[in-house]
């Protein structure tokens, strides 16, 4: 069976690297599901959790902020201005950044999205333990 | 001891002291020149992959957005300058300064207005002395940049170059930085960040350039147009950073090739000065000897 070639680059290390079944990832038209063969696609990504399945191994949870994702034949490029491994993501430093974030309110464009940063790496670290991805 | 002599070892000591120092800061900016350049070469699978999906999107979209198109009556220009924070690097951020000068006389001459946007606090003490108009400057970071860093400039240039000529926006953003070649080779490059330049190549030479054949005909989402819109500040960014890495990277090098020749400079010097001081010394010497002889000798004849 073919497979996906996957690469998640950040724009200043390169994420995770390796062959996948599937990839499902959020765009800002919807969810979009990607399987091999899937016809060429170059799409933004909303902020939010990009779930791996690689072919080996447990599934792969990454937060994405400020991406985009392009596939072609199998080859597929998720670009992010910050991706983070679920199983990288302290969730206590998470949580912590986050209650920092809403103290320091919600009225500018940066505060809010420190806000949104935080609770996207919330969102992964807790897709990941639901999936009973890493203990 | 002599007079003569002391102040020679008074000499020695203090430029062995100073010779410590530029050791250390040599030894500094070379560990730090790795690390730039480990980022920069980290960096680089993102700006490939941006610069691919933005031909991509550019070459499928039929629409040129401001972001492409050249304006006729070019009023105003972003100039942005990338020099280091702190000085002791040799001619780095004077090299950077003067082709600033040059790029701000050249606009000049074509009737366009150079808004200066200065990163690094010696560009910054450069203009302030000369009492010229600052639209916007950023420092303490340029010995290691992040990608905030680059993000924060990106948006104040993107933010002058959406605002109408009118109203006091631009309508070029030109970038000044020192290219990193390799460790001895350093040079000054000025680019124009927007509009983006469209290079008309033929395919056989894009696909050599690019390393890619003829782009996929890739579904977009939501449309050619509104990815080429949003990718475009992203790659204003990244242009930013990776002249920031740049940068940092040649900046380290400057200061370690400075660091170096004024190290060797104080070892000849400090080799110099040994030299008359045991001159001096044996001077003193013979005059002693002579002396005690003269003196032997005035005894003896009375």
């Amino acid at each position: 069976m073919s497979e996906l070639n996957v690469s998640v680059v950040a724009v200043d290390r390169s994420v995770w690297v390796g062959p996948a079944k599937s990839i499902v990832a959020k765009t800002p038209e919807g969810e979009i599901g990607i399987l091999p063969g899937h016809e060429p696609v170059l799409s933004l990504l909303v902020n939010g959790v990009v779930r791996i399945e690689p072919t080996e191994g447990a599934k792969v949870a990454i937060a994405v902020h400020g991406g985009f994702v392009a596939m072609d034949s199998d080859n597929v490029r998720i670009l992010a201005e910050t991706a983070e491994l679920s199983s990288d993501i302290d969730v206590d430093r998470a949580q912590k950044a986050l209650e920092k974030a809403r103290a320091a309110g919600e009225d500018s464009p940066e505060a809010l999205a420190a806000v949104h940063r935080a609770e996207t790496r919330l969102k992964a670290a807790a897709t990941a333990t639901a999936a009973g991805m890493h203990s | 001891m002599g007079a003569q002599l002391r102040v020679y070892r008074r000499r020695i000591k203090s430029v062995q002291s100073t010779k410590k120092i530029t050791k250390a800061m040599e030894l500094i900016a070379s560990s730090r020149f790795v690390k730039a350049q480990q980022r920069v070469e980290a960096s680089l699978p993102y700006t490939q992959e941006l610069l691919r999906a933005i031909s991509a999107a550019a070459s499928h979209g039929n629409s040129k957005g401001a972001f492409v198109s050249e304006v006729e009556n070019r009023k105003r220009a972003a100039v942005i300058l990338i020099t280091s924070d702190r000085g002791l690097a040799g001619a780095y951020s004077s090299a950077i300064i003067k082709e600033g000068e040059g790029l701000n006389a050249l606009l000049k001459e074509e009737g366009v207005t150079p808004e200066h946007y200065l990163v690094g606090r010696k560009s910054v003490g450069y203009y302030k002395f000369r009492e010229r108009k600052i639209a916007n400057s950023w420092t303490g970071f340029t010995d290691q940049p992040t990608y905030e860093d680059a993000k924060r400039i990106a948006t104040a240039v993107i933010e002058a170059f959406n605002t109408p000529t009118a109203e006091g926006g631009v309508d070029e953003i030109h970038l000044v930085y020192t290219h990193f070649v390799n460790m001895a080779v350093q040079e000054v490059r000025v680019r124009r960040i927007l509009p983006v330049e469209i290079l008309e190549v033929s395919k056989a030479e894009a696909s050599e350039k690019l390393d890619t054949k003829v782009f996929p005909l890739y579904d977009f989402e939501p449309s050619p147009e509104a990815v080429l819109e949003a990718l475009i500040p992203r790659y204003v960014e990244n242009m930013i950073y990776t002249a920031l890495l740049l940068a940092a990277a040649s900046e380290h090098a400057a200061r370690r090739r400075a660091m170096k020749s004024a190290s060797d400079n104080a070892e000849e010097l400090i080799r110099t000065l040994a030299r008359q001081a045991n001159q001096a010394r044996q001077a003193e010497i013979t005059q002693e000897i002579s002396e005690i002889v003269g003196g032997a000798d005035a005894l003896a004849s009375a």
